[in-house]
């Protein structure tokens, strides 16, 4: 995903003076071409990331469309200020690309995961929050950005992970995807979750039991007449995060199911993170399966939900 | 470095900002109005002799940028952006009204002439930086000035940039520090001290100039200089009083911020004023 985004940054760049990048202290893999073709529009900064943002800032205000990647966590916990102010407030087209959303530096311990970051930005008025899937979806998200207005917040995921969405898919920004159709169940997943939600409707399929799954890779602005219709009929509403269960899809979904006063009420449970720090290493998958973000997780949530009548 | 500027004299020009500034006060009965009446000399060298601008077109790509970092003294920036016809000086009389235009700091995209939405501290250099950089991106000449406070360089933020600024050899970039020596709590010195504060801007890479703050021909030999410095940024130290010219507040953290100007405190601060001329 991330080789997949720094390409499509890099073809943006060929076609567009505006184009420009800044990465605090990364690697430079998958970056060297843009470095050697646009040499005065690559910026490989040094770890002081609120000055990055605010930098960023100020070559919008210029005229520039930075992308500028870091550490997810970094990049949102450390920086809010600057998100909020020198980018949001000015409504400026800020492109900040996280790397290791969720847990996918697990090993590393709770100071590198960004299973809040959603939640942080989703604060902040005028600012978009993207999870994709996948590397293709990437690959059409990105062309999709210089224009769109306001600060845009992009989760890489781990890298080389499972694509599932469809080479003619389409994919606009702010518009949820329906990726299986299904009546009894409503699951709704954001970013590689989705891969999930759609291994566990298919286990629930054998079991009778229908479920639809839809993606909703933009968490902020939210598909909210998408969401409304895919619950309409499912008795049972999941949402299924790498993200803290407080202020991501899960909160945005119980905001919209209360709000919307169905006359039969919804049997409604967010899967994520508790609100806890993780308290293990291992991998990523090792402490999504957890919390119970799984597609085991998610079939044992549907069948309690449905035994409990 | 101590810089001894009690003794400055402030010309006819300065002393009728201030009192357009009381005016202001009458109306509006609060605002930072210490800190705006230490940089008061400083915008207006700016804004009357040294940045190139166009106020019957603001976006002009080619304009000199000038952020009020320390978003808090914007005041005078207001009288100085009225005066030059950025919007009407109407607008300075309903400061922080509901439905004014100017606010208690400086806000980008509603208000002409502003550059940058200020007032949380330390966002101003880092977006100066990032104007600079652009600027030599597009090979465009204009200047990019950043005023900040003396306070505000305790942020993490200002060295960050610093570091950057330098790093990238930003010629086109000038920080100028309104060193009252005051912040909200008392004095800088007591608070955390900046000191020695020439070396270290010297140290991370700047060319670094001092002078009297409230000197108009000082001010404007400085700041008007072009010359190139060896590829540095440059950051010049204006020393300069906190309340500037109205005896009762000068120095006097009380008036850091107020939130409520009384009939009796504004009387004694015309009569002062009245005494300068």
């Amino acid at each position: 995903m991330r080789k997949t985004c720094f390409q499509s940054i890099y073809d943006l760049a060929g076609k567009d003076s505006r184009i420009v990048f800044i990465g605090s202290d990364i690697t430079k893999a998958g970056l060297s071409q843009f470095e050697h073709d646009f040499p005065e529009r690559f910026f490989l900064e040094g770890i002081y990331e609120g000055n990055i943002i605010g930098m960023a800032a100020g070559l919008a205000l210029c005229g520039k469309i930075p992308y500028i990647n870091t550490i997810a966590t970094f990049a949102t916990r450390r920086c809010f200020e600057q998100i909020v102010i020198d980018c949001a407030m000015q409504k400026l087209p800020v492109r900040i690309i996280g790397s290791g959303g969720g847990t996918v530096y697990a090993p590393l311990g709770s100071t590198h995961l960004a299973f809040d970051d959603i939640a942080i930005l989703r604060a902040i008025p005028d600012m978009t929050i993207i999870a994709p899937s996948d590397a293709q979806e990437m690959k059409k998200l990105i062309p999709q950005t210089p224009d769109w207005p306001g600060p845009v917040y992009i989760r890489l995921a781990k890298g080389g992970d499972q694509v599932i969405s469809k080479p003619d898919e389409s994919f606009v920004i702010g518009k949820a995807i329906e990726k299986k159709s299904g009546s009894e169940v409503a699951l709704a997943a954001t970013g590689i979750t989705t891969a999930i939600a759609l291994e566990a409707a298919e286990a629930l399929e054998k079991s009778n039991i229908s479920a639809s799954v839809s993606h909703y890779h933009t968490v902020k602005p939210f598909d909210k007449s998408h969401f409304l219709k895919q619950i309409e009929h499912s008795e049972i509403v999941i949402t299924i995060e790498e993200h803290t269960i407080c202020g991501g899809l899960g909160s945005i979904a119980a905001e919209i199911i209360a709000e919307a006063s169905f006359v039969k009420p919804k049997k409604f449970v967010r899967i994520g993170f508790p609100d806890v720090f993780p308290d293990h290493f291992g991998n990523q998958t090792n402490i999504m399966e957890r919390y119970g973000i799984s597609a085991k997780g998610i079939e044992s949530t549907v069948l309690n939900l449905i035994n409990k009548g | 470095m101590t810089y001894s500027n009690s003794h400055t004299k402030l010309d006819s020009r300065s002393i009728e900002l201030r009192f357009k500034l009381l005016k202001i006060i009458e109306q509006c009965r609060r605002g930072h109005i210490g800190s705006s009446l230490s940089l008061l000399e400083i915008i207006r060298v700016m804004y009357d002799d040294i940045i190139r601008f166009d106020s019957s077109s603001p976006d002009w790509p080619d304009r000199d940028r000038f952020i009020l970092s320390k978003g808090h003294g914007c005041l005078s920036l207001y009288m100085l952006l009225a005066e030059k016809g950025f919007f009407p000086e109407s607008e300075l009389y309903k400061v922080c009204q509901y439905d004014a235009l100017l606010g208690g700091h400086p806000e980008y995209g509603s208000t002409p002439g502003i550059e940058a939405s200020t007032g949380a501290l330390g966002h101003g250099l880092p977006i100066g930086v990032g104007m600079a950089l652009a600027a030599k991106i597009d090979r465009k000449d204009y200047r990019v000035f950043v005023l900040t406070g003396d306070g505000e360089c305790q942020e993490g933020t200002i060295w960050e940039a610093a570091m950057c600024a330098s790093k990238h050899k930003l010629s086109n970039l000038t920080v100028i520090i309104d060193y009252n020596h005051m912040q909200a709590f008392g004095p800088i010195d007591e608070v955390q001290s900046l000191e020695p504060f020439a070396d270290k801007w010297r140290s991370f890479g700047f060319a670094v100039e001092e002078c009297n703050g409230h000197d108009i021909i000082i001010l404007k030999k400085i700041l008007s200089d072009k010359s190139i410095r060896a590829e540095k940024p440059r950051v010049i130290i204006c020393h300069t009083i906190k309340g500037m010219g109205l005896p009762s507040i000068q120095e006097n953290p009380d008036w850091h911020h107020k939130s409520k100007v009384t009939d009796d405190e504004l009387k004694i601060l015309f009569r002062e004023l009245e005494a300068l001329k």
